[in-house]
This record gives structure tokens, sequence and C-alpha cells, in this order.
């Protein structure tokens, strides 16, 4: 039968050999990722902690303080600051928030750090781009849970393993912006910058980056769109805030509490949203 | 010594280009090398050198190799063949530090489209070349003001490029390149994204600027008029190659070949031609030996109307016509001062052709051309004609 063709080779022990090579990961790297995981652990609860700390209403106010002068002393944003918040605070749930936010800082945080340098090494060499373009394909398009996975295995449970699963699938808009942006800049400005006898680095720093800064400020703001939109299924793996609300009500059916919920990761969405958006056309 | 050197200089872009160049050596076109290796010729085996203070141009039409060649003159563009000496120094065998050093000190480059940075003010523009060399800050900022002045834009320091129009962008670009003293300006096309009336401004003040400063200056235009108006000498590119180097005069009498005739066929002669260019030795009588039987039979002699008379060191006293000077013989009349008329239309060596149409419009005798109060040459109508014409009368350096 024809069938028979395609058993010709048998099942190739894909799963398994994943398998093998992470606890072999898991095991031979325990050295690095434990003190990874405890750190980064306690420098994250500690944050989560001290905002929770500060009353409510100073952050609402500062917020929005903020939000009138980045969006150009316009109340809009402001207001919806204020009303956003105090609603988030009013059901309850101030202190997922303050959990949800420190988990997308510091994801975020983290994927600029990796995301801008590899994005620069990438547009300096063809070769670098090459190599790196598929493996972004392939971190955007394989399903967030997947990353869970390893992420337990490496980090076991909690904010860390989130932190990890975030910064796999939020990383790669940065990485590309940031190649995407320096590639971008004129090559007549290039060349002015080495024809005055810059070094590499001036070049870079000087003329590439502050030329590619637009493009790569929405390639953060990607990043962290993204990071926000892995709290809820961090949240399965134990990281805490406004998405641990989300899958309990998921699990036990309360409509209700996942809208509320729901609705305070979107608040949050459009102020981050807003907040590094402005940022980046100011800037222009 | 040359401060460019510029030898054998050859650029093919493309996978294989030693083959190209051995296809070149045996003769093949551009456009054949072109078709059947894929490679594109760039530069053709250039050589040239540029003397201190001099304003060299590179002129050729749109594709032949104008910005290739300046790029591989401060090596933005690695040769594929051939040296390029600055000061005598060979770039090719600098490695990158030294490399560097000498574009920051001795080479600086303006612009087509100015490439100013958008994010940086006028001022700071014209700190980039002072910024990377690590000088402090007062000192490059007094530079680069100074540049800036140089220029005529001192009060635009706070502005942003984007502010500006395109001719006060180029004096930017210009003043970044001052603001380091570099012994050498490349300047590619720099004044061609500029509308007419600008142009010619900043043409002026380029040199201008350069009698100033002494700067050499590589200036790369496609356009035939700027070349003649700001060039010292003038090479002219035609696919990667030079065919022609020489004074805006020598191209325009002598041209090397049908290719740079025909390029300067529609050039407008009266701007870059000179009295010089088209004068004759002039027939005289001396007014302290000769009288008028003399003259006469001097006139009669040439087929003159009139002749010219000088003193012994050549000083123009005025003129005799035929009719006078026949009139006088038969009056008997010895002395030639009797008959010497002074109404003589006079032009300087240098004075450019198109003023002299004015001269010689009305004038019925010919036009002297005077040095130093002494008589050179003289004018004939006809003379003036032909040059326009482009008829080949016309001589270097009388
Ligand atoms: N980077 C490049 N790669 C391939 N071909 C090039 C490159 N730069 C220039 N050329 C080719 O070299 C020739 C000369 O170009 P260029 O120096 O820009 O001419 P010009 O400045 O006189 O207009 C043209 O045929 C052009 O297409
Ligand atoms: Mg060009």
């Amino acid at each position: 039968m024809l069938n028979t063709v395609l058993d010709f080779v048998p099942e190739i022990p894909i799963a398994e050999n994943t398998k093998k090579f992470t606890d072999w990961l898991t095991d031979t790297f325990a050295f690095l990722f434990d003190p990874i995981k405890e750190n980064l652990e306690s420098f994250m609860e500690f944050t989560a902690d001290n905002l929770i700390l500060i009353p409510p209403v100073i952050v609402i106010l500062l917020v929005a303080v903020l939000a009138f002068f980045i969006s150009g002393k316009k109340f809009g944003l402001a207001a919806f600051s204020i009303v956003g918040l105090w609603l988030i605070y009013n059901q309850g749930f101030w202190d997922h928030l303050m959990n949800t936010f420190t988990l997308v800082l510091i994801s975020s945080l983290l994927s600029v750090i990796i995301g801008v340098p590899v994005g620069i090494l990438m547009s300096k060499s063809k070769t670098a781009e090459a190599i790196i373009t598929p493996i972004l394909d392939f971190m955007q398009t394989m399903p967030a849970f997947v990353y869970l996975i390893p992420a337990v295995a490496f980090f076991g449970i909690g904010m860390v393993p989130g932190v990890f699963a975030s910064l796999i699938f939020a990383t790669p808009p940065t990485v590309r912006f940031t190649n995407l942006g320096i590639r971008q800049v004129s090559k007549e400005l290039v060349e002015a910058s080495e024809a005055f006898g810059s070094t590499g680095s001036q070049k870079l720093f000087k003329v590439e980056l502050p030329m590619a800064k637009a493009t790569i400020m929405a390639g953060i703001n990607q990043t962290v769109m993204l990071a926000l939109s892995m709290v809820v299924i961090a949240s399965m793996i134990g990281a805490p805030g406004l998405g641990t609300e989300v899958l309990s009500a998921l699990q036990r059916a309360q409509v209700g509490t996942g809208f509320v919920a729901g609705v305070g990761i979107v608040i949050l969405a459009i102020i981050i949203d807003r907040f590094t958006q402005t940022v980046n056309t100011k800037n222009k | 010594m040359p401060v460019i050197e510029v030898k054998n200089l050859s650029k093919v872009f493309g996978k294989n280009p030693k083959q190209a160049l051995k296809r070149l050596d045996e003769g093949m076109s551009k456009d054949a090398i072109l078709k059947e290796t894929g490679n594109t010729v760039g530069v053709n085996r250039a050589s040239f050198s540029v003397e201190e203070g001099e304003i060299f141009v590179i002129m050729g039409l749109s594709g032949s190799g104008k910005s290739t060649l300046v790029r591989l003159i401060n090596r933005l563009i690695e040769p594929t063949e051939g040296h390029v000496l600055i000061d005598g120094e060979d770039l090719a065998a600098m490695d990158k530090k030294s490399l560097r050093q000498v574009r920051r000190e001795k080479l600086s480059m303006v612009f087509q489209k100015f490439a100013l940075f958008p994010q940086r003010t006028i001022l700071e523009n014209a700190e980039y070349g002072l910024e990377i060399q690590n000088v402090a800050k007062d000192v490059r900022k007094k530079k680069a003001q100074e540049a800036l002045e140089m220029v005529g834009l001192g009060g635009y320091l706070h502005q942003k490029p984007g502010q500006l129009s395109g001719g006060m962008q180029q004096r930017v670009g210009l003043a970044r390149a001052l603001a380091n003293d570099p012994e050498v300006l490349l300047m590619d096309e720099a004044f061609s994204a500029l509308d007419p009336l600008i142009r010619k401004e900043m043409q002026d003040e380029l040199i201008d600027l350069q009698a100033g400063m002494k700067k050499t200056i590589l200036f790369i235009t496609h356009d035939l008029d700027e070349a003649l108006r700001i060039g010292d000498r003038i090479a002219l590119m035609k696919d990667g190659s030079i065919v022609q180097i020489g004074t805006p005069e020598e191209i325009l009498v002598n041209p090397a070949n049908d290719y740079v005739e025909k390029f300067v066929e529609d050039v407008d002669r009266s701007k870059v031609l000179s009295a010089q260019n088209i004068m004759k030795r002039p027939e005289t009588i001396n007014i302290e030996k000769h009288g008028p039987r003399v003259a006469l039979e001097r006139m009669r002699e040439e087929g003159l109307s009139s002749i010219f008379v000088v003193d012994s060191k050549r000083n123009l006293k005025g003129y005799v016509t035929a009719d006078d000077a026949s009139e006088a013989r038969k009056k008997d009349i010895r002395d030639i001062h009797e008959i010497l008329k002074n109404d003589i239309p006079r032009v300087e060596k240098d004075t450019a052709m198109n003023e002299i149409f004015d001269v010689i419009y009305d004038s019925p005798i010919p036009v002297a051309v005077i040095e130093n109060d002494k008589l050179v040459g003289i004018i004939v109508r006809g003379a003036v004609i032909a040059a326009l014409a482009g008829e080949g009368e016309v001589k270097l350096d009388a």
C-alpha cells in the first residue's frame, strides 16, 4: 500500500530527544539557572512588594501627572489613567496589577537589553542576519504555551519562568526593528560619518542609533505589548497578577470575575501603549 | 609635491573584478563587460594629480564614475587596483587607524544631498568632525561657530537642518567640512541639488573661500558650465575613464576627441574665452621713429585701413587711419602727432568675450588688448564671430 512508503522510516523520536536535550540542559546548567531564578525572583518580589506598599492614590496621581506631560499637556490620557486605575483598585485587583506590572516591566527591560544588541549585530553582519531571522520567525510562530514547558523545567514555577517565556515570545520585534532601523539609515549619512573619520562605535552611537531611534522604539512598543499578552499565559505556571484571576475565573466558569480582570489588563495595556508610543513620537 | 596623486586607479563592482580588468585591457567596452561578466566598471585606470591650492574639477555624465572616483580618494570605496597618495602617503597601504587619521585631518567631504544629521542642530552638525576627534567642547564649539560664520550662517546655530533651505543646508555641509580645517575638500556634486541662482552664488562663494583659505578642492560635477566656471583644471570622464585633463580653455579649444568636442559644443563660449584667446599679433608703427609715410606703406603691405601707434616700450599712443595718412603725405606733413587719433577701444588680456561684444560692436577699428598699459594684441570683429562659432582660429596663451 501507499502508506508503506510513508512508513518506510520509523517515527523519528523528536519529542523524546527534545525532552532529553532539555533535561540535559537543566542538569548541566543548573548552576546557572538556579542562581538566576533565586536572584531574579527575590528582586521581582521585592519590586512588586514595594510597589504594593506605595499608597494607590499616590501611584494613580503620579501616573496621571506623567501622562499629562508625556502626551504634550493634554488631559485625555491623564483622565483615562485616573479612571482606569481607580476602577482596578475599586475591583480589589490593585495587588494583582502591581504584580502584573512588575512582570511586564522586568521582562520588557530584559527583552530590550538583549534585543537591541542582537538587532545591532544583525544590522552589521549579513551572516548574522541570515542566521537570526529564521530563529526569530520560529520564536514568534511557536505557540507561546510551548515555552512554558522548558521554562518550568529550567526555573520551576513562579515569576521567573514567566519572564523567561515572555522573553522568548516578546523579544523578536525589538530585534527586528533595531535591525531594520539601522539598515534604513540613509547611505549618505553613514558615508558622511565615515568620511569624517568616525570609528565603528562613533558611527553607531552618534549617527545610526539616533537615526534609528523612532523605529527601535516602535519595536520596543510591540515587545511591551507582547510581554503584557503573556501575563495570562504566565499565570498558568504560577506567575502572580491579573492573569491569575482570569485563569481561575476560566477554571470556575466565573464570567463576571473573568471580565473584570480582563478589563484590568486592557486598561494597563492602553496606558502602557500610549506611554511608549508618545515617548516615541515626541523624539521624532 | 602634489596633495593628491592618483595612479592607475580602478574600481570594478561585482563578483569578479580582476577578470573584468583584464577584459578592459583587451579593449572591451564597459557595456560589453557588464553584459558578458555582470561586473560594472566604476573607474578605469584613472591617473591625475592635484596641486596644493588648486580647484580640480572632475566632470562627466551621470554614471561616468565620478562619485566612485571621489570615494576611492578617501577610501570609502576600496580600489580594485591602483594607488591614491595623499601628501605622498599611500592610502591603500594604511591600516584603519591611520586611514581614520587622514580622513580626520586632511580630507573633508561635502555631499550632493547635504547628508546633514537631522537630529543635530546646525552647530552640532558643524562640530561633528571635531567631536569624533574628542576635541574639548568649548574649542570645537568655537571652531564650528567660526566655520558657520564664514559661510554666513552665524545666526542659525541652534536650528535643525530641516528648518533651512537647500542652499543654507549645503552651507552647513560646507561649514562642517571646513571646521576640521582640512587640506582637501572633496565635493561630490555639492551644488547639483540647488536651484540655478543659489548655485551661482555658492560657486562664487566657493571661489572666494578658496582664494582666502587656499584649500585644495576636488570638485565633482555633471555640469560643464559649473566646471568651466570654478575649475583651475578639469578632468573629463566617460564610462569610468578620464578622457581629457586640462584647463577650461584647453578643453574648449582643443578637445581631445569627438566625445569631448560633442560635450563642449553647446557651451556658452563667450563666458569662458577671453581676449587673449582670440587676439592677433598687432601691426604697429613706432611714434619715435616713423612718420605718416611709413604708416601708409605698412598699411598698404598688410591691407589695413588703420594702424596702431606705440612707443619703444610698446605703450599704446593712438592710431592713424589710411585716409589721414595719405592726406598727410599729400600735404607733406612729417609729424605723425598731427594725424594721431586716440579714441581706441581697449580691453584687458583677460576680459571675457561677452564683454568684448559691447566694445567691438560699433568700433570702426580693431579693439586693442592691453596688459600693464602695453599693447599685446588686437581683436578684429571676425575673430569674435569665428570663436563663438567654435571654429579653429583661437589660440592659447598668446
Ligand atoms: N555600489 C555599487 N555597486 C555596483 N555598481 C555601482 C555601485 N556604485 C556605482 N556603481 C556603478 O558604477 C558606475 C559609476 O557610478 P557613479 O560613480 O555613481 O557615477 P556618477 O557619480 O558619475 O554618476 C555606474 O555604472 C554605477 O551604476
Ligand atoms: Mg554621482
